[in-house]
Formats: C-alpha cells, sequence, structure tokens
C-alpha cells in the first residue's frame, strides 16, 4: 500500500473533527494525536488487508485507549474496512460505531476498549495464541500515556518479555497530557522509554507526527534477541490544528460549525 | 479436589490441544504431569491477576480454550474488571477455577476467605457461575464448561473432601441434583458445605424431621421447573452455602421465589455482612457461622417449628 501518508493523515483529521462536530463526541484531542500513528499502520507499507479482517491468522491492532475511537473508525473506514456511510450514522441510536467500541462491532476493531489497561494484556494473550498455534501473526497495542498508570500495563509489561514476545509492539501515544492534567505530573511517568527498557523491551522514542519515520519503524522486523517492542512516541494533544493544539480543553470540547470550518482550512480540507 | 482438578485437566489436555493451562503462581508440583505431557501450555502468570485474565482473553480470541487457576479472592476479586469486560462483554469461553474457596483458607486469615465471590460473578452476563460440592459434580461442571461458549467461575476447595454423589452425574447446567428424599423440609446446599448438609439432613430424619438434601452447585444457570416442583414438594426449604448471605445461593432462591407467589418459606444460612477476624480455621469458621452439621440442624429445626405449627 503506497500512499501519501501525510496527505491521508490530514483527511483523517478532518474527518474526526467533522464526526465529533456531528455526533457530540469528546475526545477529539486525544483521537488527533495518534492519527499519524493509526495512518501510518493501516496506510503505511506491510499494512494489513481488510479482506482478511476475519482471518484467524491475522495480524491484529488493538487501540487500547478506547476513548479515541473515532480515529480508528475514520482510519478503517477510509482503508476500506467498513462502507463510509458508517462514520455518517457514528454514535447515533442504534449505529454499528458508538463512541468507544462494541465487541466485534465493526471489521478491524479487535477489542472493545473504553476502560483503560486493557489491551496490552489482551495483546500479549493473543501474541502466545497465535506463536502456540504457530500463526506468523504480529500483534500491535496502542497505548495512551495516561493509560499506562493502570498497573495491568506493567502486570503485561513485565510478562511478555518473560514469554520472549517479539512479534508483540506497543505504541504509547506521549501527548504528555492527560483527562486533567499534565501526565508527567499527576504520575511520575519519566524517564518514560527508561521503564520500558528496565522491564525488558527494546523500547526506544520516536517523533509521533514524523509519519515517515513511524511508518518506517512499523515496518521493522521483530527483535532477533526476542524482547517485544516498545515505541514511546511523542506527540502533541490535538495535532494538526493551531488552536487545539496542546490545549487540554480539547480532551472533552465540541467544536462548532465555525471551528470545524477552521480546522478543516488549516488542514487543507475545506 | 484440587488434586483431581489437576489430573482431569491434565487428562483433558491431553486430549484437546486447545486446552491451555494459566496458573496465578499457585500449585507447585500440581501440574507437573501437565507440563509435561502437554509442553507449552502451561503458563505461570505470576502474581498479577488481572493480566492473567487479560491474557486468557486474548487466548480464547485465538480459538484456545484457556483455564486459569489460582487462589478464589486473588483470581476473582482482583481481576474483577477483566473478568467483567475481557470475558464477560466479549463473551469469551474462558474457565476461571478459584481454588480455596469459601472458607477453605479459614486460617490465612480474612484476605484468603471468599464468602462474596459467587455474588459479584453472578451478577455479570452471561458467566456461568457453581461451586461443586464434590469432585463428581466438579468432573460434570468441568466437561460442561470444557463445551460452552460462555466464561465459567468454578470455585473449587482444598484437598480431602468427601465423595458425596455415590456414581458419576449427568445433570444439565443450573440442575439442581437430589441426594436424599424427604418429605417435610429440603435442605439445598452449594458447595462444598455438603457433606455437613447431608449429616445434618440424617440427624433430622432422626429427630423426627424428614429432610431431602439437594446440591445446586450453579448458581447461574439456575434452573426453574425443578425449584418450583421442590417448593412445592416440601414445606420448608433451607439452603447452606459458605457464603454470603447476599449474593449467593440463598440470595438466588429468594430472587427466583420473589416471582412466585405462594410458595414455601425459605430460611437461608451463609456467612453474615460480615469479614470474620477470628483466628480459626474451616471447621472452626463453619462453626461460627452456624454452617456446620449441628448450626443447620438448629437452625432448621428452629424454623421447623413455625412451620410445623402453621
Amino acid at each position: 500500500m503506497s500512499t501519501d501518508l501525510a496527505a491521508t493523515a490530514r483527511e483523517l483529521r478532518y474527518r474526526i473533527i467533522q464526526m465529533s462536530h456531528a455526533a457530540d463526541a469528546p475526545h477529539l484531542a486525544s483521537a488527533l494525536s495518534c492519527v499519524d500513528l493509526l495512518a501510518a499502520y493501516f496506510f503505511g507499507k506491510n499494512s494489513p488487508d481488510p479482506a482478511k479482517a476475519k482471518d484467524p491468522g491475522r495480524d491484529r491492532f488493538i487501540l487500547s485507549k478506547g476513548h479515541a475511537a473515532i480515529g480508528l473508525y475514520a482510519t478503517l473506514a477510509k482503508r476500506g474496512y467498513f462502507p463510509s456511510e458508517w462514520l455518517e450514522r457514528f454514535a447515533q441510536e442504534g449505529a454499528e460505531l458508538a463512541e468507544q467500541p462494541a465487541p466485534g462491532c465493526a471489521p478491524g476493531v479487535e477489542l472493545a476498549t473504553g476502560s483503560l489497561g486493557h489491551g496490552l494484556p489482551v495483546g500479549v494473550g493473543l501474541a502466545l495464541g497465535a506463536r502456540l498455534q504457530k500463526k506468523s501473526a504480529k500483534v500491535v497495542v496502542l497505548m495512551s500515556d495516561g493509560e499506562c498508570q493502570e498497573g495491568s500495563v506493567w502486570e503485561a509489561a513485565m510478562f511478555a518479555p518473560a514469554q520472549r514476545l517479539s512479534h508483540l509492539t506497543v505504541w504509547v501515544d506521549y501527548n504528555k497530557w492527560q483527562a486533567t492534567g499534565r501526565s508527567p505530573e499527576v504520575m511520575a511517568m519519566d524517564p518514560f522509554v527508561d521503564k520500558w527498557k528496565a522491564f525488558g523491551w527494546k523500547a526506544r522514542e520516536i517523533d509521533g507526527h514524523d509519519i515517515q519515520a513511524v511508518a518506517q519503524a512499523m515496518s521493522e522486523s521483530p527483535d532477533p534477541e526476542g524482547r517485544p517492542t516498545a515505541w514511546v512516541a511523542h506527540t502533541v494533544k490535538g495535532k494538526g490544528v493551531s488552536f487545539m493544539e496542546n490545549d487540554n480543553n480539547w480532551h472533552y470540547r465540541i467544536p462548532t460549525a465555525e471551528e470545524v470550518a477552521k480546522a478543516g482550512k488549516e488542514l487543507g480540507q475545506a | 479436589m484440587r488434586n483431581y482438578f489437576a489430573k482431569r485437566i491434565t487428562e483433558w489436555a491431553q486430549k484437546d490441544e486447545r486446552i491451555v493451562l494459566l496458573s496465578g503462581d499457585i500449585g507447585n508440583r500440581l501440574f507437573d504431569k501437565f507440563k509435561e505431557s502437554c509442553p507449552g501450555r502451561f503458563y505461570n502468570c505470576g502474581v498479577a491477576e488481572g493480566n492473567m485474565v487479560g491474557v486468557a482473553a486474548g487466548m480464547a480470541m485465538q480459538g484456545l480454550k484457556p483455564v486459569c487457576y489460582t487462589i478464589a479472592p486473588f483470581l476473582t476479586y482482583r481481576a474483577m474488571e477483566q473478568i467483567r469486560v475481557d470475558l464477560g462483554y466479549h463473551h469469551l469461553p474462558v474457565i476461571l477455577v478459584g481454588t480455596g474457596g469459601g472458607l477453605s483458607y479459614a486460617s490465612l486469615g480474612g484476605t484468603h476467605h471468599s464468602c462474596e465471590e459467587l455474588g459479584m460473578l453472578r451478577l455479570i452476563p452471561g458467566m456461568n457461575v457453581a461451586a461443586p460440592g464434590d469432585a463428581r459434580e466438579l468432573e460434570m461442571i468441568l466437561s460442561h464448561s470444557l463445551a460452552s461458549s460462555s466464561p465459567t467461575y468454578i470455585r473449587i476447595g482444598k484437598k480431602g473432601e468427601p465423595q458425596i454423589h455415590p456414581s458419576p452425574l449427568q445433570a444439565t447446567p443450573g440442575q439442581p441434583m437430589r441426594l436424599r428424599t424427604g418429605k417435610d423440609v429440603a435442605l439445598v446446599a452449594c458447595g462444598t458445605i455438603l457433606p455437613e448438609v447431608v449429616a445434618a439432613a440424617e440427624q433430622l430424619e432422626k429427630e423426627g424431621v424428614s429432610a431431602a438434601v439437594f446440591s445446586q452447585p450453579y448458581l447461574k444457570p439456575f434452573a426453574d421447573q425443578e425449584w418450583n416442583n421442590i417448593f412445592q414438594e416440601h414445606r420448608l426449604v433451607v439452603s447452606v452455602e459458605e457464603h454470603s448471605r447476599l449474593g449467593g445461593l440463598g440470595a438466588a432462591l429468594a430472587e427466583w421465589k420473589a416471582d412466585k407467589p405462594r410458595t414455601a418459606p425459605l430460611v437461608r444460612l451463609g456467612s453474615g455482612d460480615e469479614f470474620l477476624h477470628r483466628t480459626t480455621d474451616q471447621e472452626g469458621a463453619r462453626k461460627y457461622f452456624q454452617l456446620d452439621a449441628e448450626g443447620v440442624i438448629r437452625k432448621t429445626q428452629e424454623a421447623w417449628r413455625g412451620v410445623a405449627r402453621a
């Protein structure tokens, strides 16, 4: 799949902002901060084939920060996992897609998330299960930084290297904000990448908005030493829209029609 | 009961490659045979119950049949949200086996007691919940669970529980099983308290109260028609369990009964709405909560005198 990743990400950002406005759905800024990661995974080199979304041997992608589901939905629809009409109906009564995903709600949505700290343990189980059944599948778990305050994340973080799950990769969307404060101030997150290293992961930092670098990182082969991989992606909450970036009000705020238009202009979409 | 579990899960796993066993760092030597005969399918998940349940969910999503095994209160209370979301919400066929259930580990103190967990898990939609009374019940429940597409919690005891049922069981999930007939009172047990209840019924008979005994290991699913019959055929029903009177067998019967007018009265025996602070063992704890045979006889006689007078 070759495509202009940056252009795709801009398009996705605008779609997400429109969806938030239309459905009155919060967590916009949390979705915007991980759009480049989503775009790189689903549109980069070796991206998964939507036609194989039910294949038992498929790679699995878990959006563990379920509050950013709007970003995943827009990405999956654009990639052809389901019709774009599903986005039009997003969060409406009886719609396929809710503010946070239900089990099996759509192709490409592997886990019902929304309660934080669940994606990594389940991802570890998926990776172990795949290995036990001799499937070559890889598992990717995208988490938020605030989510890493959950103890279950670190339980899984200790277990995965012990099981030498090199086909498991974590991406942390490190935008340095959680719902009501600066995450490295609320909890001692830093030195964040060192934590992962100390837990036995092959861990590195990356600019989460350098979409080419992210795509390159995602196409790397598993660690020959057998360690799982963790990428701490430095990101900006609300990325892509000047008046949303680093303004934590956009964790919950819904954009007005004027703000949608303004954002669209900034993103070169309207 | 835990030795029986280890033996049977090993035999099942030898026949079914999808079975994987996850342990929360307990059962030292207990699963040696399993590890030897099913290489790569035993995981010591460490002292991290929440992660263990999440991992089991992921494995089930890959088509495996994971069985998680650790001490009942840690498996259930600690991992409650993983059980609810990862197993319940996703409706995955994972089997949770909580050992040392109820008051089995009374001597280890309140952290090791589990007198609320059946009620907590019973509230999770789609979750099967059972506490076998002996190895034959465990055998039947394991067999149901391995064939089921639902998550199941099985509370077992420790070791050395007597075998009560004279022959292998073939009940459907949720059905009460009759162990003894009697026309006055129906005593109903859930879990390893069963032998105390059988002993109580025998003594009551001698004291002139004809008591039937039923075992109801399942709290979910829960039979309907059979309970209709039992409440019609007896003038008093007494439930007995190593569980709070809130949430467990007694509560399930009371809820069932609330929808059925004019049924026989129900007396619920269980642990109180309290933590047990006393230094004691299982026998002492049963005595304290009046769940031993003597306590069951005393409570049943009290209630029966009222019913017989009416």
